[in-house]
């Protein structure tokens, strides 16, 4: 069940996604942004919370659930240390996922290759600003 | 920006939406089955780390660790562009986006140099994404740090 609600859920929510992309102006990349501010109101204002429950890895690991966790992070922060959690919640709760992003997409950056010449195709970076 | 740069602009975008309007369905399709299988793919990541006796917290991250590692891994090897010119928002829009939007801008910069090159093409769209994340959760606490302050409070996240 949870793998059902996840799958359904989730792909709502890249399917949403998509429909913005192909007919508004938003690029992907203001997509990515959108998304994660998203997540930051929705948790904020409480309705995220109830939604990871509903939907599980569907609501956490779309963007907008790492906005969730901005959120999560800055709410437990304030109530336990007071004004200096304001600062340190959100990136905190959210380190371990950057960190992993930066560390391995520094090794990618290293290690991998882009398209070989002649394949007519020269950044896969291009996908971010159609 | 000139005013030919506007135009050119503007022109694309009209060729975008028009020439998008015709497989809408389809790539939303698209997007809805690969970003649900990521989603339940992180679920059956999520059980198997659960299984193996983290608690919420941890087999959230190392859930999403693991996916990161497997976006960058696949970029690296130049595989995910090729799913996201198929699935578009499917894996753009799920943590695999984040970590692509990492990994493949540094890919392309590394003949620029190390530093103001990969170091900072790195975060060509991270960037953004943390800095607005960041800002906005930033924002919150401060309300919500506010508000205790007069006796009130918001719902619980």
């Amino acid at each position: 069940m949870n793998y059902l609600m996840s799958f359904i859920f989730g792909g709502l929510i890249c399917a949403v996604g998509e429909f913005l992309i192909l007919k508004t102006a938003l690029t992907p990349a203001r997509i990515l942004v959108g998304y994660v501010c998203t997540g930051v109101v929705l948790g904020a204002a409480g309705v995220y919370g109830a939604f990871t429950d509903l939907a599980h890895s569907g609501a956490t690991v779309p963007l907008t659930g790492f906005g969730y966790l901005l959120a999560k992070g800055v709410y437990r922060a304030v109530t336990e240390e007071g004004l200096s959690g304001v600062l340190t919640g959100g990136l905190k709760a959210a380190s371990g996922g950057i960190s992993a992003a930066v560390i391995f997409g520094f090794l990618a950056g290293l290690f991998g290759f882009g398209y070989p010449q002649g394949s007519g195709k020269k950044s896969q970076f291009a996908i971010y600003k159609r | 920006m000139n005013k030919v740069d506007k135009i050119r602009s503007q022109y694309q975008q009209k060729v975008k939406i028009s020439a998008a309007g015709q497989h809408i369905f389809r790539d939303c399709l698209r997007a809805f089955w690969v970003g649900g299988a990521i989603c339940a793919f992180g679920e059956a990541l999520n059980a198997f780390y659960r299984f193996l006796g983290a608690d919420v917290e941890r087999s959230g991250l190392f859930t999403s660790v693991s996916l990161i590692f497997l976006a960058c891994f696949f970029t690296a090897i130049g595989w995910f562009d090729e799913a996201a010119r198929y699935a578009g928002a499917g894996t753009l829009v799920p943590i695999t986006g984040f970590a692509n939007a990492i990994a493949s801008p540094a890919i392309d910069a590394k003949r620029e140099g190390l530093v103001t090159g990969m170091g900072a093409k790195l975060f060509l769209v991270a960037g953004p994404v943390i800095l607005y994340g960041t800002s906005l959760s930033v924002l919150y606490g401060l309300i919500l740090y506010l508000l205790r302050l007069f006796g009130a409070d918001l719902p619980e996240v």
